[in-house]
């Protein structure tokens, strides 16, 4: 009888997903939804029903943090453990209501009822600590809601009839600047490329100076316009929503609040390169933003500013389809998002080719972050001079900054580029700041010396991430945190960070837990560089920049904690003996070796 | 129209639509790799090509040749880079040379002498694998693999069966048998498969046929890896015993 259900429920999903392989991802995940994990009888049917090799599927499941072989439990908890969420207590929490719930962190309760467990930043940093109740965001979580929580799972309420003011996710702007004061009427920008042209429209474009604000910073003119002369039978635009870096989290409220200028960003694009289809790839933590998005689509759909013949112009065609991720921080690299999107795993392509020549399907392609897109269609309307208005030569206008950590005004803060650290932190009433995280776990660690920087391409550049340490502070804590994120993150695909990232974390624990010596230093740096010269992307180019660029900056959170020996094992004789003490019972002296046994 | 470009001062003829990696091996350049098989698509994953392009750090066996071009490759800069990497092929898995059957004909160790590459030194991350020796012929010994992915790519594009793949993420890769228990023997891997001859380590390895060749007078034994070349090129397969 199961069985039926099971393959009935597939049967529906596929119909619904156009029985695509390229879909089999956005299948996976609505199975995982619904059975609460993804059965053997399930891959086997979607890989007969897809024509698909089963260890594709198998290997598809087994890549994506969101997707289990093994049951969850019918409520499936998973609290944001990014550093900032720690700071506001949220460990505390998973452990209390862990224990109240009788199950251990990390695991699923033997009646199935429910599981508890961390997940990196779940983009809550403002609002924190923060957790997914099955796939929902839940923000701002006290200790004194563990209890109502507690009673809501062992009374098997659905999770749509808990408190709904669990879930507000507020949008918390704290500074506006032209993006966020100015206003865009529907269609607007579209109506201005079909009345000046695709080749003015590109001219306006590349005069503002608009460079992608996803990190990399690459001109957007520089891409839209290869993009339409590459040969191919269609093109595609993506809006890369999958905002995983540690400690972003402007993309969500530009989804929440400002979707239609996104979509219309996208649709402008789409005029532009001649694209009839397009993504929204959303990150599974933004699974709150789903209902939203498709209604503000389906809105536009009847509005004609999206679908067949846009504002009644023959022949300009382009629809948005949105795909969800499932717990992949490299899925927001632009090649590997491209594999998701295609129902892969999320593996960096080999470049050349670029996107924009070869990339969903084989079609040339633009990948755009969703504040990139807003500003598109601002420009687009408001012309390259009031984009200018703002910022400084090299990095035109103005960035969201999503602002957490020690302050008194977490949030969303729009500046003009070229902003300094200091002028951030004074608005946001931060006070004896230790250290600025700008960047996300890739970026770097700003020491006071250096307040007087610059947001900027060139000088700090950052998705949005500006996390805030007081003195307070350890910051290893945040070092060790963003190494642990790496060793979860990397992809696997090639040795120097598969390997690396584990490598560096385990040398950095010894640091921490004060067994480190000089040559583990020299091996973390070695290490280290070879990551940065030798990864195939950007993710195991940067992993090692935390433990490098804080050995550099704060040499002092490293020496106080190393041994003076140069050698320590990496074997601890006594730690070894962990096991035995467990099973005899004994923890006394005598069950101890001095020294670690060293 | 081709070309020439340089590798360690020495010059290199290409042709269009080689790749570095292409135009050594034809010339005779040994560049380290584990990952690369010329009878496949480049995967550029293991990292060992990697190479300086005048000045830039990229793999070798997915760059195109281009005219002029400066590139480095046995500095003491990259070589001490293919140490460290080859180290965290050993430390990743469970490598016990001595004690492996494909000692001598491993191209792990082969690439690991060539690059003088002396003992793992990382710590070692002793991972829990099987070995499953469900089938007639083969045996895997997952301890030994090092994820270069030529199984798979031998199984899809040359066998068109797919035995293959890879599954888990970051440390957690691992590779996975199509077939419904997962084993080996209930797969529709044969033998006589490209599959079966291209692992460059003691991962996919013939049954009965042990130590038949004393350690010592085998094929790295004799020569180093950059004058005898990849070991998938001197299997033996089942019918030639
Ligand atoms: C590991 C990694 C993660 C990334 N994550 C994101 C992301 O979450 N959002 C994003 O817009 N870009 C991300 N990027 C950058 C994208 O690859 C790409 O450059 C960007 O989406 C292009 O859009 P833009 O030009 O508008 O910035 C990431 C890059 C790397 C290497
Ligand atoms: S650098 Fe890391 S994330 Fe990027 S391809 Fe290599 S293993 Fe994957
Ligand atoms: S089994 Fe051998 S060929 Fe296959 S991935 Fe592992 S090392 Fe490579």
């Amino acid at each position: 009888m199961a069985e039926i259900t099971i393959t009935d429920r597939i049967d529906g999903l596929l119909g619904q997903w156009g029985n695509q392989p390229q879909n089999l991802l956005q299948i996976l995940i609505r199975v995982q939804q619904s059975l609460h994990h993804i059965p053997a009888t399930a891959i086997d049917y979607l890989a007969r029903k897809l024509g698909c090799p089963q260890v594709q599927v198998e290997g598809l499941v087994g890549f994506y943090s969101f997707l289990h072989v093994e049951p969850r439990g019918s409520y499936d908890i998973l609290f944001s453990d990014n550093i900032t969420d720690r700071m506001l207590g949220g460990q505390g929490v998973a452990a209390a209501l862990a224990e109240r719930l009788g199950v251990a962190l990390g695991t699923t309760r033997s009646d199935g009822r429910v599981s508890v467990g961390y997940t990196f930043c779940t983009g809550m940093g403002d609002q924190g600590p923060a957790a997914l109740v099955n796939g929902y965001t839940m923000t701002r979580l006290t200790p004194d809601r563990i209890g109502q929580m507690v009673e809501l799972i062992e009374g098997a309420v659905p999770v749509t009839d808990w408190p709904q003011e669990w879930f507000v996710v507020e949008d918390n702007i704290q500074r506006r600047d032209i993006l966020l004061q100015t206003a865009l009427p529907d269609g607007a920008a579209i109506d201005r490329v079909l009345e000046i042209g695709v080749d003015a429209l590109l001219q306006e474009m590349d005069a503002s100076g608009l460079r992608g604000r996803g990190g990399a910073g690459f001109g957007t003119a520089l891409k839209w316009r290869p993009c339409r002369e590459a040969t191919g039978a269609d093109r595609v635009v993506v809006c890369n929503a999958d905002e995983g870096e540690p400690g972003t989290f402007k993309d969500r409220l530009l989804l929440q609040r400002y979707a239609d200028r996104v979509v219309e960003g996208m649709t402008l694009c789409a005029a532009v390169i001649g694209a009839s289809k397009g993504f929204i790839y959303l990150r599974g933590e933004y699974l709150y933003l789903l209902k939203g998005l498709e209604a503000e689509l389906q809105r536009r759909r009847e509005s004609g500013l999206l679908g067949r013949s846009i504002r009644g112009r023959e022949g300009f065609d382009f629809d948005i389809e949105i795909h969800l991720g499932a717990g992949a921080y490299i899925c927001g690299e632009e090649s590997a998002l491209i594999e998701s999107l295609e129902g892969k795993r999320g593996h960096p392509r080999v470049r050349p080719p670029f996107p924009v020549t070869s990339g969903y399907m084989g079609l040339p392609t633009v990948v755009n972050n969703v504040e990139t897109f807003m500003a598109a269609a601002m420009i687009g309307v408001q012309g390259a001079e009031w984009f200018r208005s703002r910022g400084t030569e090299e990095s035109s206008g103005t960035k969201l900054l999503t602002i957490s950590g020690d302050c008194a005004r977490p949030g969303i803060y729009e500046y003009p580029y070229g902003v300094t650290v200091e002028q951030v932190l004074t608005d946001c009433g931060a006070q004896d700041v230790q250290a600025v995280q700008v960047a996300g776990a890739a970026g770097s660690c700003v020491p006071p010396s250096e307040f007087g920087r610059q947001i900027a391409f060139e000088d700090l550049a950052t998705g949005g991430s500006f996390m805030i340490f007081n003195q307070g502070r350890d910051l290893l804590e945040m070092v060790e945190n963003f190494a642990a994120f790496f060793v979860h993150e990397s992809c696997g695909f090639c040795t120097p960070c598969r390997v690396g990232t584990s490598l560096m974390h385990k040398r950095l624990t010894k640091v921490v837990v004060g067994h480190a010596t000089r040559a583990d230093m020299e091996r973390m740096c070695d290490i280290g560089a070879l990551m940065r010269k030798a990864s195939h992307c950007g993710l195991g180019q940067t992993a090692a920049n935390c433990i490098l660029g804080t050995m550099d900056s704060f040499p002092a959170l490293y020496a106080e904690r190393l041994r003076s020996t140069s050698f320590e094992p990496a074997f601890d004789l006594d730690a070894s003996l962990q096991e035995a003490r467990e099973i005899t019972g004994r923890d006394d002296p005598g069950a101890h070796l001095k020294g670690g046994g060293v | 129209m081709s070309g020439q470009f340089i590798i360690d001062h020495k010059p290199v003829p290409f042709e269009p639509g080689q790749t570095i990696m292409d135009a050594a091996m034809a010339a005779g350049i040994y560049i380290p790799h584990l990952c690369h098989n010329p009878e496949f698509h480049p995967h550029a994953s293991c990292k060992l090509c990697t190479v300086k392009i005048n000045g830039r750090p990229a793999s070798a066996c997915t760059t195109q040749a281009a005219e002029g071009a400066v590139v480095e490759s046995e500095t003491d800069e990259l070589m001490d880079d293919r140490r460290i990497l080859l180290k965290m092929l050993f430390v990743e898995g469970n490598h016990v040379c001595p004690a492996c059957e494909k000692s001598g004909r491993c191209q792990l160790q082969a690439v690991a002498y060539y690059c003088n590459m002396l003992a793992p030194e990382f710590t070692h991350f002793y991972p829990q694998r099987d070995v499953d020796a469900s089938h007639p012929d083969m045996v895997i010994d997952f301890n030994r693999c090092i994820l270069c992915n030529l199984c798979v790519r031998a199984s899809r594009d040359v066998d068109g069966k797919d035995v293959f793949a890879i599954s888990g993420r970051g440390i957690g890769s691992h590779l996975i048998i199509s077939s419904p228990s997962g084993r080996l023997g209930d797969s529709a891997f044969d033998a006589e498969d490209k599959a079966a001859q291209v692992c460059p380590v003691g991962a996919i390895m013939l049954k009965h046929q042990g130590y038949d060749v004393p350690i010592g007078q085998r094929l790295y034994d004799q020569e180093p890896v950059s004058v005898v070349g990849d070991v998938a090129k001197y299997v033996v397969k089942k019918h030639d015993q």
